[in-house]
């Protein structure tokens, strides 16, 4: 199995991204240009940073990327994409997930950990959590307000793609502990095949201890869970 | 060559938290006549040709494709040739 991790201009955290998957779990992992558009990998992580500098809108330009067409093809035909923070908003941009972010409803830069709730543990980014199971993840980021039309929201309460919602430590998802403002709490969504995840949280950033936890390394671990049993690549 | 003028605003009844720090900092200020604030993008664009009308067609093509997301924003053009 094998691991792309694009790299935008402003790109921030995808050396973060390469750490875990290589030298933590020991995949074969490259980076991917976002000028390039032919490569052969089997699961896309989009990470965070600043692509473009978040000029006009956060992931705006970004999704204009020679990479991007590949990624939308490699989405449509199957493949994994996981998207964090600037990656979740560059998959919104990009139309491959519903909705759009706002700017955080406190307008500060939030840059703490939170608690979330894994919502859905039927999906290759979650197999290994089980229901309900609370982790400590941190963000990072000034618009992480996710918003969609109603309608929306609906369909994606009712398709389960609400993956993650912000909870408190016992996993109650209320006002406060929401960070940005989000609608019904959501910190993460997946695709409605169930094959692209957009999360705002970092799970890169907490998957050894050494960086003060690994409640992020679950991501990973159902990510290669499902890569293991030869599920259907893009 | 013509001058297009985008304005990109919120739609109305999406929140605007920066809308509503600058309120808030203008009432500091003593402007507690302010009742509502909402921020935009004023984008101008100088487009090569003579045709306004083509011109404005396509600037309303990269205002739906680009400069503004229609999902929670909403956009006007105005060409002057």
């Amino acid at each position: 199995m094998k691991f792309g991790v694009v790299v935008f201009p402003g790109s921030n955290c995808d050396a973060d991204c390469f750490h875990v998957l290589k030298n933590v779990f020991g995949r074969e992992t490259v980076y991917i240009w976002h000028k390039e558009d032919n490569f052969d990998v089997d699961c896309i992580v989009l990470p965070g940073g600043f692509s473009y500098g978040d000029y006009l809108r956060a992931g705006a330009i970004a999704r204009f990327s020679p990479v991007m067409k590949k990624v939308v093809e490699f989405a449509n035909a199957g493949g994994l994409v996981i998207g964090i923070c600037n990656g979740f908003q560059i998959l919104l941009e990009a139309g491959l997930l519903p909705g759009a972010m706002l700017r955080n409803k406190s307008i500060n830069f939030r840059c703490h950990d939170v608690y979330l709730r894994v919502e859905n543990n039927n999906t290759p980014f979650t197999s290994k959590a089980h229901e309900g199971q609370v982790l400590k993840i941190p963000i990072a980021h000034g618009e992480g307000n996710y918003y969609c039309e109603p309608d929306t929201l609906k369909k994606l309460i009712a398709n389960g793609q609400v993956v993650f919602r912000y909870c408190n430590s016992r996993g109650e998802v209320t006002e406060d502990a929401n960070p940005n403002g989000s609608l019904y709490n959501i910190a993460g969504i997946i695709n409605e095949k169930g094959n692209v995840l957009g999360m705002m949280p970092h799970p890169e950033r907490c998957s050894e201890n050494i960086l003060g936890g690994e409640d992020g390394r679950v991501i990973w671990e159902s990510i290669i869970a499902y890569l293991e049993r030869g599920a259907n690549r893009g | 060559m013509a001058i297009a003028r985008v304005i990109v605003e919120l739609k109305p009844g999406v929140l605007d938290p920066q809308g509503e720090a600058i309120k808030n900092s203008l009432h500091a200020l003593g402007y507690e006549e302010v009742k509502k604030v909402r921020v935009g993008k004023f984008i101008t664009l100088e487009v090569e040709g003579n045709d306004l009308k083509e011109i404005e067609e396509r600037v309303k093509e990269m205002a739906d494709k680009l400069l503004a997301n229609v999902v929670i924003e909403k956009f006007t053009v105005q060409v002057e040739g």
